[in-house]
């Protein structure tokens, strides 16, 4: 059973610190290893779960939610009340998305997503983030600079844009629903889902392009 | 607590890795460890306790290994802590008495699974809200021991409520097994209020923090 003992953990890690072999492939076939030799888990479940994030769970999930607030206006108002409700239409609903809210970027208002104090994340909507979502430098400087950061991204944000970073210090999570890019006129959900981002969604791209 | 990866405002980390981080994965055993991860493989455990082992760890193993690194030795970590496997026993990377082995899914199966994940945080209130929406507050400028979702840079500052979620868990409360509720608020706090006076006068940064970690403005 699980201690919950803040010491104890600091003391084991302490001890797999100097115990442990330093390359991480080594260390994570130990772990596999030992989760299904105790019959946790089977190697074949593992490989499920590696193409089913690849393959079925990921930013094209996210990308068809938008497409659709951007055509069909009852449908974005849902989503901004009750996001997890609203994906329940498309089957999205599921890990770290029980409470997920719709942000939306206008052209006075920009927003932009973290998680300071670890890396939490819409997985059931998204997939799996990008590195550089789990990097200090993005967790470190995208409350305190964004602008910055968002300059690295390619984006100039205008003064009088206002800028709000939501930091995901609870089990909340946020998706960003980005501006629709002029030139899509008659474009119907799925051509314009092509066009949507995962950076996008996270706001550390503003403009999309009607490239599609 | 005070440890390593309460990231938020530090500075000297560096740019954002925008080109060569893009992926979400760079080796085959960072998507070995997602997988492992997804089947929760410690049903003893909260996520409060598996977040509190990550800030646990030894602070230069924190900066220096990746992600999925970090996960991947959280899990050995919390497997010698609960007992899966013994401290021997995660060096020989074997264990001593094997268990018949787990069955295996299909993609459709973890698939349903993503979906059945959906949780719900949320729990009954105790009492009633102490704040409303638009109430000033002020955060504690302390943290609590041993885990706590107030990251240090917002502490001590005013702030306003803009949402009101109702009770949800206590993550304080959760990195001891505990189930606990505390009413929940989004909180904007002005980029200048944070940051000082160079900050840009329109920016704000929101945090979701429960009813303990704030007291009324002074």
């Amino acid at each position: 059973m699980t201690s919950f003992d803040s010491d104890k953990a600091a003391e084991l890690h302490r001890h797999l610190h100097s115990h442990l072999p330093s390359d991480p492939a080594l260390r994570v076939k130990a772990l596999e290893s030992l989760a299904v030799e105790r019959g946790l888990v089977a190697p074949e479940t593992i490989d499920a779960w590696v193409e089913a994030y690849s393959e079925h769970i990921g930013p094209m999930r996210g990308a068809q939610v938008i497409a659709r607030a951007w055509t069909d206006p009852d449908f974005k108002s849902r989503l901004m009340e009750n996001a997890t409700e609203a994906i329940e239409d498309f089957g999205f609903e599921g890990n770290a998305t029980g409470h997920l809210h719709a942000v939306e970027n206008t052209d006075t208002q920009h927003n932009m997503v973290v998680c300071t104090l670890c890396s939490c994340y819409p997985f059931s909507i998204l997939g799996m983030s990008p590195a550089w979502y789990k990097s200090a430098a993005y967790r470190s400087r995208a409350v305190r600079e964004p602008r910055a950061v968002l300059a690295e991204f390619g984006v100039r944000l205008p003064d009088d844009v206002a800028l709000r970073v939501w930091d995901s210090t609870a089990e909340l999570r946020y998706i960003v629903i980005p501006g629709r890019p002029d030139g899509t006129d008659g474009w119907d959900a799925d051509r314009l889902a092509t066009i949507v981002t995962r950076n996008s969604m996270i706001g550390t791209e503003r403009d999309l392009k009607a490239e599609g | 607590m005070d440890g390593i990866h309460d990231l938020g405002g530090k500075q000297g980390h560096g740019p954002v890795p925008v080109d060569t981080g893009d992926a979400p994965f760079s080796h085959d055993w960072e998507r070995r460890v997602w997988g492992l991860a997804r089947e929760g493989l410690v049903p003893s455990m909260t996520i409060d306790w598996f977040r509190h082992g990550l800030e646990m760890m030894v602070p230069s193993d924190y900066l220096t290994q990746s992600y999925f690194e970090k996960w991947a030795t959280n899990y050995l970590m919390i497997f010698a802590d609960d007992g899966i496997a013994s401290l021997q026993e995660i060096e020989a990377g074997h264990v001593a008495d094997p268990a018949p082995r787990a069955a295996a899914k299909t993609i459709q199966e973890v698939v349903e699974q993503v979906r059945a994940g959906c949780t719900d945080f949320s729990v009954p209130p105790d009492a009633p809200a102490k704040f409303s929406i638009g109430d000033k507050v002020l955060t504690l400028d302390h943290g609590t021991a041993p885990h706590t979702r107030l990251p240090g840079y917002a502490r001590g500052r005013h702030g306003t409520i803009i949402a009101h979620h109702g009770a949800h868990l206590l993550p304080d409360e959760g990195a001891k097994g505990r189930h606990v509720g505390d009413h929940l608020y989004t909180i904007s706090f002005t980029a200048r209020e944070l940051w000082g006076p160079d900050a840009h006068p329109a920016d704000t940064v929101t945090l979701e923090l429960w009813e303990s970690y704030l007291v009324p403005p002074r």
